[in-house]
């Protein structure tokens, strides 16, 4: 005997429902897999870097806004990596922690280090690039949201309303840096200057989706490559206007194209800091 | 039938003491968070919405409401799960949870305005002045913002809208 309560709830029409469904179609699941990898690894290093700013922000609330943005960022990741737990590909804390770089897809732009020196030892870090990655990132990252919002798998599909909800506030949160920062006067708005054509020369490895783009789109994952490039430029044509720049054009992938398994020395240091108490008990119940 | 349905009675009463670690004045179904309530038998499946992915306390209201359920003494097995067919949104949070939030010195979550500039107005929990100011759009917690009352001069907290419209 089953009787169930319900408290509502839509159903949309969907092309695959679930991870067993997806495991049928070994060709949509490959696709869907190299995505996934792509989505979580992105926010997963995006809130690392980000992580490493606690304590050294620019003043307190900024301390208690970015480590909020970051450990919601790092709840996005904990997501996607779930999906690929249901789709047999490990356990997701081994995935976040364990995977190789040549193995990891996230963009070089969300490894870079936030400036020099370390956290613990001497770590100067460079505020204006920190901005400028996070503000061209998570702008990306809302539209490709709204793109996943449509995805013909159901469970990214619903992750993805999910994750665009929070994305709204990181959004309006650096929005308010950049332009501020970028029209202030003398070395503020160089500073700016500089970091936004540092992030231009890595941001084609961001709009990249990598060797299996066709299979994705073809797929009904998310909308084609060329397109999304499209409607990303008519966007960030507005944000370069907003601080009276010109729109620069394409953008470049300078320091190597992260969605084929190609990283800095940058990446390396990441895994090797974040996963070190990850190691001494990989069995440890948190 | 009857036995299906006083046993679901019991459990939404259980699931009425389970409170969020961090506001212990509100249940988690004040809050919005129960989406159902499967019974097969005596055995229990219980549907919970996340409100924020990266809350901590997630865990813990899970393990909380595990072990409330499990001391009701007809019950079998219990399973609790995080669900996102459905998304959280503020909206969800009912009457009685919106009046407790305020007793707890939190402002409940105003509806959330598409057409405005995205800027949201609040009033304070302790007097209803509308004469407040956000000090910060993040607040303590993932779900929070901080704000600050200009005619009482108290500073609070208030519940981040949260809406599918973002």
């Amino acid at each position: 005997m089953k009787k169930k309560f319900c408290h509502g709830g839509s159903q949309k029409v969907k092309n695959i429902e679930t991870a067993e469904q997806a495991l049928q179609n070994p060709e949509y699941k490959k696709a869907l897999v190299e995505l996934l990898y792509q989505l979580a690894d992105d926010d997963f290093f995006h809130a690392y870097r980000g992580a490493e700013w606690l304590g050294l922000a620019p003043h307190i609330e900024e301390d208690v806004a970015f480590s909020s943005i970051n450990q919601d960022t790092m709840g996005h990741a904990a997501m996607y990596y779930g999906l690929l737990e249901e789709l047999g590909e490990g356990k997701a804390d081994d995935l976040a922690h364990a995977r190789k770089s040549v193995d990891r897809r996230n963009a070089v732009l969300n490894e870079l280090v936030n400036g020099s020196g370390t956290y613990l030892e001497e770590p100067r870090y460079d505020w204006a690039f920190t901005v400028v990655r996070h503000y061209f990132y998570d702008v990306y990252k809302k539209l490709k949201l709204e793109s996943l919002k449509l995805s013909s798998y159901r469970p990214l599909a619903e992750a993805a309303v999910k994750i665009n909800m929070e994305q709204y506030y990181h959004v309006m949160h650096w929005k308010v840096w950049f332009q501020q920062l970028s029209m202030s006067e003398g070395e503020g708005r160089n500073r700016m200057l500089d970091a936004i054509e540092k992030v231009w020369g890595e941001f084609a490895d961001v709009l990249s989706y990598g060797p299996l783009s066709s299979e994705m789109s073809r797929h009904g994952l998310l909308m084609d490559e060329e397109s999304f490039t499209e409607k990303w430029k008519v966007h960030m044509k507005q944000v370069f206007e907003s601080i009276d720049l010109t729109f620069p054009g394409g953008c470049a992938m300078k320091s190597g194209s992260g969605r084929q398994g190609i990283h800095t020395d940058d990446l390396e240091q990441a895994l090797d800091t974040l996963g070190e108490v990850y190691r001494l008990d990989t069995e440890a119940v948190w | 039938m009857e036995g299906i349905d006083v046993l679901h009675q019991k459990i939404m009463e259980k699931l009425q003491q389970v409170k969020d670690p961090e506001i212990d004045s509100v249940s988690m179904i004040e809050l919005g968070m129960l989406e159902r309530i499967e019974l097969t038998g005596n055995d229990v499946r219980i549907e919970v919405l996340p409100t924020f992915m990266g809350c901590p306390a997630l865990e813990i209201i899970k393990k909380n409401i595990l072990s409330a359920v499990k001391e009701i003494d007809e019950v079998g097995f219990v399973a609790v799960e995080f669900s996102y067919s459905v998304p959280w949104t503020s909206d969800r949070i009912s009457e009685a949870g919106r009046e407790k939030l305020k007793e707890f010195g939190i402002a409940p979550p105003p509806e959330y305005d598409a057409e405005g500039d995205g800027m949201w107005k609040v009033n304070c929990p302790y007097c209803a002045s509308a004469y407040t100011t956000m000090e910060n759009l993040f607040g303590p917690t993932a779900c929070r913002s901080i704000l600050y009352c200009k005619a009482c001069k108290n500073p609070f907290e208030a519940m981040k809208p949260i809406s599918t419209l973002m």
